[in-house]
């Protein structure tokens, strides 16, 4: 039996209320009025594709031992290298053993499922027991159009495996078209979009019809054998009618997300099936199918192992850790799509040593710090000499992981001075529990929201982006720590 | 076994340039600016300066690397010259290197000068120094600022003595008002305007809790110190002379940052160093015996709680002294009387040097409006860094015998 073993996901906190777009640059568009409703999710400043993978991977290892990981996946098309292994990136965020596959699936909105029906053929194979994916999504539009408010933010991750299958694979079809709705050069900032009727009509109306019969003929289901059918698709109503027409009920239809999130590309599909996993019940059919030059179709039975799960964010619980924002220009900011004055203080240089990011990367990409063996102090950064006055033992500190470890306030400030992008600039502070401590950004937080004590979680984020250089540097900042659904 | 400084070096001269914008000022026309005063003040011909230490924190922003800019700006004779940098504590480093030369028996005369030329950035506020400031700190530290990284102290201050955030505000905004008092009085200070307590509530704030008028002047300027032994000075015919009594130093270790102990809101470094400057100086009591203090007044805050510190207030007891005026002018214990970083203003590697420029004109009786009734120690104390990482250098001087 192959299939998922573990599911998670992550919404970026912030949500743009889709009518600010509207006020803002209904003069110019005013179409936009007919899709002006709900709200979007959408990266924090320091948020991007990359981030969001890990957080959702993360989420999904909730409960899950990572040294049984022996492959690591990232898709997307919005990952800031575009030479540059992310899902390597990703490995290092979860701090895993180094002799894992990595792999990034890309260039397409059906990455997310082609990357999954590798992982497991590549489980199946057995060669590799268990392999993460994470889907993640952070596409930038151009501003005042339909794309701009149908579009969300987010990322869903899988652990796909043999044993403690929660959701096994009944089969899966996968068909590949050159159907160019829309397509993004290597050069190009934003996406080039063809006629929305022609879309509709030829591209979902026909292609996820096809897909779908296909994997239902090769398993030999019929649509009523299916509980819950879920694939993207932009129009609302178009969603219905392609279900419809190949013989699903508005019970088994799965919404497209557009009122909470808006569509987060490559992410999406997984997106939806995360959140089906959430309720699903043993013995559901889940058909999850993607579109993007053509369509994968999936289709998963529900095990009794599901009951099994231990509690995680999933979708339902960051669609309840939501911040709703209404000031248009602090999207188009936090995007970079807004050339504000930074003023000379931002005008600094920017290098990234890499020798030196490579000494550290177990420091700044997984967050590793050390435990001394001699007196048992945590302490972060690892470092040769053991800082607890006392002991000042030499070599003698073994990696300890740090993500996930309960945290506080010990000092912390709010500042106007900083060069930031969503001023004031937080920082401080933060002693773990059971030792160790560091100096951090803070995020996801306003001034409100901190005071010395209040309970913290280190979150991997975007740090600077070189400009000069192309260079996003990751680390790791604090946040409030989620309250986890019990 | 070391006996220490105490008595072993007097200063023969001092100078020090007017601090503030001098936007018609290079770093080395501040330099010939205190250092004038300085060889005239000390009554010795420059090519007797044996050996030199040069002070400056932000050199790329002025004289770049290496301590060549002050023997070429001065002219001076071939001699060595050594730069130093050490955040805050700059200036006192370089007069503790020309000190201990002294001390030592290595020269006969020795020139410590500090300078720091900030008004060419650009912007306000101290340079930002992005991944120039080193690898390790670019990808890890968090994107603070100097007022940032220290406003935190307040935060750590007020959970751990249970204050009211408006019983700390006031607090801090006396400290300002009375350096400001007291800079006001000074002709060579950068900001030289009384302010009241309700304009510096109502300032906007910078990193929160502290406002505009929480953080010190950002100032070009320069002082500087020719030192000797008192046995020279004397036998130059010198009476009245002032004598180093101690010159110490603590640096952060990784303890506050890393270790599980310090709860952020004091100075492990000030407590060391002060401690060790006590002894030295031979005070056994320093909020009797200290006629006065210059403390690293970067931000308010950073003074509130230097005063625990120092061992001049008990721990949790600063607000009180403040609010009873022990530190004011008319004080138990005047702090900042030429008006402090926070009006003298704060040219990095001058600093530590100013604030020995005005303990050394008090306890001659030189400093005019400001003249303190007969004092007998002075005490200067700088803090560069942050306060969880920090050099702490504390300094002690007083009348010879």
């Amino acid at each position: 039996m192959v299939g998922i073993v573990s599911y998670g996901a992550y919404l970026p906190k912030y949500r743009l209320g889709r009518s600010c777009i509207m006020d803002a640059m209904g003069w110019l568009a005013p179409g936009l009025m007919t899709a002006a409703s709900g709200e979007r999710t959408f990266c924090n400043w320091d948020e991007d594709a990359m981030t969001m993978a890990v957080a959702a991977a993360w989420d999904c290892m909730t409960g899950q031992d990572r040294a049984k990981l022996d492959g690591v996946y990232i898709a997307s098309t919005s990952l800031s290298f575009a030479d540059r292994d992310s899902a390597s990136i990703l490995k290092c965020a979860l701090n895993l053993k180094d002799d894992v596959t990595t792999a990034d699936f890309t260039s397409t909105q059906k990455a997310g499922t082609s990357a999954l029906v590798t992982a497991l053929e590549a489980v199946q194979g057995g060669d590799k027991k268990q392999i993460l994916l994470s889907a993640s999504d952070s596409r930038r539009t151009k501003t005042a159009w339909f794309h701009e408010m149908w579009f969300g933010d987010g990322a869903a991750s899988l652990v796909l495996g043999k044993d403690n299958v929660v959701a096994e694979l009944v089969g899966s079809f996968s068909l590949s078209q050159d159907f160019v709705d829309h397509y993004r050069g290597t050069e190009g900032k934003f996406d080039y979009n063809w006629e929305e009727r022609w879309i509709r009509d030829e591209g979902y109306g026909k292609i996820i019809p096809q897909a779908v019969k296909g994997v239902l003929a090769k398993t030999g289901l019929k649509p009523t054998d299916i509980t819950r059918i879920m694939f993207p698709c932009l129009f609302g109503r178009a969603h219905w009618e392609i279900a419809k027409s190949m013989g699903f009920t508005k019970e088994q239809l799965s919404g497209n997300m557009h009122e909470e999130t808006g569509e987060c590309g490559v992410a999406h599909p997984l997106i939806m099936l995360a959140r089906e996993l959430e309720t699903a019940k043993p013995g559901d059919k889940l058909l999850v199918a993607s579109f993007g030059q053509g369509s994968d179709a999936l289709i998963f039975m529900v095990t009794d192992k599901i009951k099994n799960l231990a509690p995680r964010m999933a979708v339902s619980g960051h669609l309840a850790n939501s911040r709703t924002e209404y000031t248009y220009g602090k999207f188009l900011r936090f995007r970079d799509l807004l050339n504000t004055e930074m003023g000379i203080r931002a005008e600094v240089p920017m290098q990234t040593a890499l020798s030196a990011m490579w000494r550290d990367r177990k420091l700044i990409l997984g967050f590793v710090g050390g435990k001394c063996k001699a007196c048992g102090t945590l302490q972060i950064p690892k470092s040769n000499v053991c800082v607890k006055p006392e002991c000042g033992a030499v070599h003698s500190q073994e990696d300890c992981e740090f993500v996930g470890r309960p945290a506080k306030i010990l000092t912390f400030t709010s500042d106007l001075l900083a060069v930031s992008i969503d001023p004031p600039a937080s920082y401080g502070m933060i002693q773990f529990e059971g030792g160790g401590r560091m100096i951090m950004d803070f995020t996801d937080c306003t001034m409100n929201d901190i005071e010395v004590g209040v309970p913290m979680q280190v979150t991997f984020r975007k740090k600077y982006y070189d400009k000069d250089r192309c260079f996003t540097g990751y680390f790791w900042s604090a946040a409030p720590a989620f309250k986890k659904p019990a | 076994m070391a006996t220490g400084i105490r008595d072993k070096v007097a200063i023969l001269g001092m100078g020090c340039s007017r601090f503030g914008e001098r936007w018609d000022m290079s770093a080395q026309d501040l330099i010939v600016e205190a250092f004038e005063e300085c060889i005239k003040d000390a009554g010795i011909e420059k090519k007797q300066i044996q050996a030199a230490w040069f002070g400056t924190a932000f050199e790329s922003q002025h004289v770049g690397l290496s301590a060549l800019a002050l023997p070429i700006t001065l002219r001076l004779p071939f001699i060595p010259v050594t730069r130093v940098e050490n955040f805050c504590a700059t200036g006192t480093e370089a007069f503790r290197g020309a000190c201990y030369a002294v001390a030592s028996g290595a020269v006969d005369f020795a020139l410590a000068q500090g300078v720091e030329k900030l008004k060419d950035s650009g912007y306000g506020g101290l340079p930002n120094l992005g991944s120039n400031g080193g690898p390790a700190h670019f990808m890890v530290m968090p994107n603070m600022t100097a007022p940032g990284m220290f406003a935190q102290l307040a935060s750590a201050y007020r959970a751990k003595y249970k204050i009211e955030r408006d019983d700390l505000k006031n607090a801090l905004a006396h400290i300002s008002a009375k350096s400001h008092a007291n800079g006001a009085k000074n002709p060579k200070a950068h900001l030289r305007k009384a302010v009241t307590v309700d304009q510096i509530l109502a300032s906007p704030i910078i990193a929160d809790p502290l406002g505009l008028f929480d953080c010190c002047g950002v100032s070009d300027g320069s002082a500087c110190a020719i030192v000797t032994t008192p046995e020279i000075a004397k036998s130059m015919g010198r009476k009245d002379l002032v004598s180093v009594k101690s010159i110490q130093l603590a640096l952060s270790n990784g303890y506050e940052m890393q270790y599980n102990e310090w709860q952020g809101d004091h100075f492990v470094t000030a407590d060391k160093a002060s401690t060790r400057a006590y002894a030295e100086a031979g005070i056994k009591d320093p909020r009797k015996e200290l006629s006065m203090i210059e403390v690293h007044d970067c931000f308010s805050i950073t003074e509130l709680v230097t005063m625990e510190d120092l061992h001049i207030s008990p721990r949790g007891g600063a607000i009180k002294d403040v609010m009873d005026g022990f530190y004011d002018a008319t004080g138990g214990v005047p702090c900042q009387i030429d008006g402090g970083l926070k009006c003298f203003g704060h040219p990095i590697g001058a600093s530590g040097l100013r604030m020995l420029y005005e303990m050394y004109n008090q306890l001659l009786g030189r400093a005019g409006d400001r003249q303190l009734k007969d004092p007998k120690f002075g005490l200067t104390h700088n803090l560069g860094g942050m306060p969880f990482m920090n050099v702490c250098s504390v300094a002690i001087v007083g009348r010879y015998n």
